[in-house]
């Protein structure tokens, strides 16, 4: 999504009401119940989200100058710098060594990838279009965010074909922009 | 559960466990080395390097390596080409008497050094004041034209903006039109 992503698709930057701050508020913790503890940690009370407008309907929302996530119709998606800072609030997939430079490259991820003995998946079932973050064998932190193609147990029934659409990863137009 | 403190590549930018992946590998290595010696011994002593494990069998291991090792040297030939390039080109000032009061001044030779035209067209303006375009040359190069008489005040100031790129040994040069105007429109600028 944001491979080619720069500044110039970047439309207009706006201050948020506080009251649409408060539903998109509820909105991501309702998205990833994880957050409830520490939502206040990234979206403080009395911060003034900024919404910025940018191409192909892509709305980031920034606070306190930096981007902590994002909005494509109806997925609300974490930026991966708050994925590192908050890891155990998503669900996480693994991917081997062998797809790192795949995935660093943008590419959806193939089910080999995340069924080999280098890859995982959690035990109990992911449904189909869940957002889930990406780790790599060996690694500590996550490389990338993608959305579920399929339920992590058809990833490991059918085990072929893409398995997650690479939604943002490191490197990306989204993580190279400064705000 | 508190927030975790990431430390970020000062080169590349990724977690540092991730800068083998990199264009810059050499150089995320040197700073790593540098900024944080304890994350370095982590990741590349030689203890750390024998006990790395993979799931990957050692042909695929080194297939990787190859294949990135290879991109990495490609990398790092193609930004010292580039630095050279930079360090081997100036910026031009060039200072046009419009008529005995007015003068304008064009600047070119900026894109060579990733200075964005349009934005400093802005800054010109606004710091100075004054009236900035953007055009091309007759040999069809880019170039800022501000109004005025501010040769000196242009010099300076992308001076310091080609510092801030630690590329203070590039040339800045100003010439004065005044008496090759009518020559150089009907031959066209040399390259
Ligand atoms: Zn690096």
């Amino acid at each position: 999504m944001f491979k080619k992503f720069s500044k110039e698709d970047i439309h207009s930057r706006s201050n948020i009401k506080s009251s649409v701050q408060r539903g998109l508020k509820s909105n991501f913790v309702d998205t990833y119940p994880g957050l409830e503890p520490i939502i206040d940690d990234i979206i403080p009370k009395k911060s003034q989200a900024i919404l910025i407008k940018c191409e192909d309907k892509i709305q980031l929302y920034s606070i306190d100058n930096e981007i902590v996530l994002f909005q494509h119709f109806d997925d609300l998606v974490p930026t991966l710098k708050i994925v590192h800072k908050y890891s155990d609030c998503f669900p996480k997939v693994q991917v081997d060594r062998g797809a790192i430079k795949f995935v660093l490259s943008g590419a959806n991820i193939m089910c080999p990838g995340l069924t080999s003995a280098g890859g995982n998946l959690p035990e109990e079932n992911l449904e189909k279009d869940r957002i889930v973050t990406v780790y790599a064998e060996g690694k500590e932190h996550a490389l990338a965010i993608g959305r579920l193609l399929m339920s992590s147990d058809e990833i490991k029934s059918k085990n072929k074909g893409h398995g997650i659409e690479l939604i943002h990863y490191l490197g990306d137009g989204l993580w190279n922009l400064q705000e | 559960m508190n927030a975790k403190n990431i430390l970020y590549c000062g080169i590349c930018s990724f977690p540092p466990e991730y800068c083998e992946f990199g264009l810059s590998f050499n150089r995320c290595k040197q700073w790593l080395s540098e900024n944080n010696s304890e994350l370095f011994n982590q990741l590349y002593s030689d203890e750390a390097l024998a006990n790395a494990t993979s799931t990957l069998s050692l042909e695929k291991e080194e297939k990787i390596s190859k294949d990135l090792l290879k991109k990495q040297q490609k990398e790092e030939a193609r930004v010292e080409r580039e630095l050279a390039k930079k360090l081997q080109s100036k910026v031009t000032i060039k200072r046009i008497e419009r008529n005995k009061r007015k003068h304008i001044i064009s600047i070119t030779g900026l894109e060579v050094f990733d200075i964005e035209l349009k934005k400093l067209s802005k800054t010109f303006s606004s710091k100075f004041a004054t009236g900035c375009s953007i055009s091309k040359t007759a040999d069809k190069k880019d170039e800022i034209l501000v109004q005025g008489d501010l040769s000196d005040e242009a010099k300076v100031f992308i001076e310091n903006l080609l510092k801030e790129k630690g590329l203070n040994e590039v040339k800045v040069e100003q010439i004065d039109d005044k008496k090759i105007k009518k020559k150089a429109a009907a031959t066209g600028a040399p390259a």
